[in-house]
């Protein structure tokens, strides 16, 4: 789950990071008093407000009152913010970049430090990026903020602040179970001060359980997929025709792929993953009809799965809801025999081959 | 032959009065795999499919001599079950469970690391040496004996293609899935290098996805460790970036982990990459029946 920044802010101050002063607005309207000069920030879970202008700063309320406004109609990458962040503006001395994150390969935590923050991290050059490897057994050491303050050439007069904030960083990257803690920029202020000026915080979704401070927050999905998500299916809108149905990630993108080499264009990635419940096949059918595509295509290979669950699936919804599109149907695996016998008595056709399901549907999504 | 586990593999069940625990070993041990008992807190003393419960690893471990395990444990309760097996000596530990906090599988995996233990997964479909063994979860109706070797980061997809190198008459030596989270414990690189040096693999089937460099880094090894022909197909060719699909490591950010870069890096390597996985039979039928695989056919 990718927090917005304000709510990632709010996490970092009980563990005493400093973050500017600040809150967040749904309109103008809301505006009661304004620090001044301020910054106003579009609150959008996505990268790239800079540069799409959703961040702006204003030296009075008349500029705030522009700003606000145009901020909360800026499309960044997609999204359009419901809400603005307003925030003191920092007389800046110096920017860092502090990112913790998890390297794959190693499979291990990683610190990537760099003396170039404020800007895009992707624009840095790698010999100014410092990888710093954490081993959990052991955490943050001393040695290990030594070489990060070295390395981001962080003046000595702030050394206490800057050692304290990333010591903390960590134990929140660590306790709070994030895939990503990033500061960008880890601001030094005129004043030797050290403030996180932006915090992007994204929470491992499998370790939600344990966290119900995240309870309240609700992630930027569509509603579709906020719906399959409750239901512990995992759907993808795409931009095609075709809907896939499929169970497990690997096999979904698989189809996809194979009905793009016939032409055919995906419109849903609905992975059903394991499941002998034909309600869940119910309900993952109606949400792939919901998105309004011009043909379904189911592809399982029932291991978990059985396959004569899915196929009642499949006829409940046609008996309740009717099917006016074309449901191309392949079943593969445990009781496929059943499946099918029952399929075709409903008057489906059910093929044994992917390829050709692919084939098929991909000529009844283009026509 | 087979990597990793041979037919005097003993395995424990951990979870095995759940609803997954009975069946798979049920179908554990119609394929051949001596399960030796199971493991549920508080249940020790019944038997599930004739095979005997305990209370704890080390009980288990102590009087049947196992020396592998599965894992059927709830998410929120893996970490424990892990460890668990870990501290009661168990050597190789497969990790069905899915959902696993990433935080907590960081931990097991250097914990197994310390201990000498070897972790597949989490969230894998297991593995199967045809006429062997196999610890985990899929079909047994999919497998033929034979001498190619698959690895793979997706269950589902897996069955799919051995499936059809099975159809085609292509039998496996070793099928192993290593899961699709961004942290598992036995990597691409670990299960080629176990595959080359096996004289019943003569040849490999890699199946990855978008997401991640762990085929890139595949590609390297290959580059210079494996001598022997290498198949690969690549999940998630029409993925849009920054959308997840699906396994937690599946997604395409800011322009990394391409199914684009992964196929340059393979073929690169020398390893033939099919564009959809029903090619992969083909491509190694001929291989197998001494046809260059410069000249083979492609179907694009």
């Amino acid at each position: 789950m990718r927090l917005l920044e304000y709510q990632a802010k709010e996490l970092l101050r009980p563990y005493s990071i400093p973050v500017p002063k600040g809150f967040v607005i749904r309109s103008f309207d809301e505006l009661k008093e304004m620090p001044v000069p301020a910054i106003i920030k579009a609150q959008v879970p996505v990268g790239g407000r800079g540069k799409a202008g959703a961040i702006k700063k204003v030296m009075n309320s008349d500029d705030a009152r522009n700003a606000i406004l145009q901020v909360l109609q800026t499309n960044v990458n997609g999204y359009f913010p419901k809400e603005v962040l307003v925030e003191e503006y920092l007389n800046i001395a110096r920017e860092f970049y502090i990112g913790i994150t998890i390297d794959r390969g190693i499979g291990l935590p990683i610190i990537l430090a760099s003396p170039d923050g404020g800007i895009d991290i992707e624009d840095v050059p790698d010999d100014r990026i410092g990888r710093f490897v954490v081993h959990p057994f052991i955490g943050v050491q001393d040695y290990h903020i030594r070489e990060i303050l070295s390395f981001i050439e962080v003046p000595e007069r702030a050394s206490t602040l800057a050692w304290k904030t990333i010591k903390n960083l960590w134990n929140i990257f660590w306790s709070l179970d994030c895939e990503l803690l990033e500061i960008n920029p880890l601001v030094l202020t005129d004043d030797d001060q050290i403030v996180a000026a932006d915090a992007k915080m994204v929470i491992n979704d499998d370790a939600l359980f344990r966290h119900q401070e995240f309870s309240e927050l609700e992630e930027e999905l569509t509603p579709l997929e906020r719906e399959a998500r409750k239901n512990s299916l995992v759907l993808v809108q795409l931009d095609g025709d075709i809907a896939v149905i499929a169970n497990g990630a690997g096999l979904t993108m698989a189809t996809l792929d194979n009905l793009s080499f016939y032409g055919g264009r995906g419109g849903l990635f609905l992975d059903l993953g394991g499941t002998d419940d034909s309600k869940k096949v119910e309900c993952a059918l109606e949400l792939a009809l919901r998105a309004k595509p011009k043909v379904v295509l189911i592809n399982i290979f029932g291991g978990m799965t059985r396959c004569d669950s899915v196929a009642s699936g499949i006829i409940s919804v046609k008996n309740e809801l009717g099917l006016d599109i074309p449901i191309v149907i392949r079943l593969k695996g445990t009781n496929e025999k059943l499946a099918q016998e029952m399929l075709r008595r409903e008057g489906f056709h059910v093929l044994e081959d992917l390829d050709e399901a692919c084939k098929i549907a991909s000529e009844l999504g283009g026509s | 032959m087979s990597i990793i586990i041979s037919g005097e593999t003993k395995v424990i069940v951990q979870g095995i009065t759940g609803h997954q625990g009975r069946q798979q070993t049920l179908a554990m041990k119609e394929f051949g795999t001596k399960v030796v008992g199971g493991v549920t807190p508080g249940r020790g003393g019944e038997e599930v499919h004739g095979t005997p419960v305990f209370n704890t690893m080390k009980d288990a471990v102590r009087k049947t001599g196992a020396d592998s395990s599965i894992v059927f444990v709830p998410a929120p309760h893996a970490r424990d079950a892990v460890l668990e097996a870990i501290d009661a000596g168990i050597k190789t530990i497969v990790v069905i469970t899915e959902h696993i906090p990433v935080r907590d599988t960081i931990e097991f995996i250097e914990y197994a690391k310390l201990k000498g233990a070897r972790i597949i997964g989490p969230n894998c479909p297991g593995i199967a040496s045809p006429g062997i063994a196999k610890i985990g979860i899929m079909s047994n109706s999919i497998f033929l004996k034979g001498d190619v070797g698959v690895v793979s980061r997706s269950g589902t997809l897996t069955y799919e293609i051995v499936n059809a190198l099975s159809r085609s008459g292509i039998g496996q030596s070793t099928c192993i899935g290593i899961g699709g989270d961004p942290v598992v414990g036995t990597g691409f690189i670990d299960v080629l290098g176990l595959f080359e040096k096996d004289d019943d693999t003569k040849a490999i089937v890699l199946i990855g996805e978008i997401g991640g460099t762990a085929e890139e880094e595949a590609a390297k090894f290959i580059e210079q460790y494996v001598s022997k022909p290498v198949f690969a197909y690549i999940a998630g060719r029409t993925a849009p970036q920054g959308k997840r699909m699906g396994h937690a490591g599946a997604i395409i950010a800011r322009g990394k982990g391409t199914a684009e870069s992964k196929i340059e890096a393979l073929e690169k390597a020398g390893a033939i990459v099919a564009k959809v996985p029903f090619e992969i039979p083909q491509l190694v039928k001929n291989y197998l029946q001494g046809v260059s695989t410069k000249n083979a056919v492609r179907m694009d």
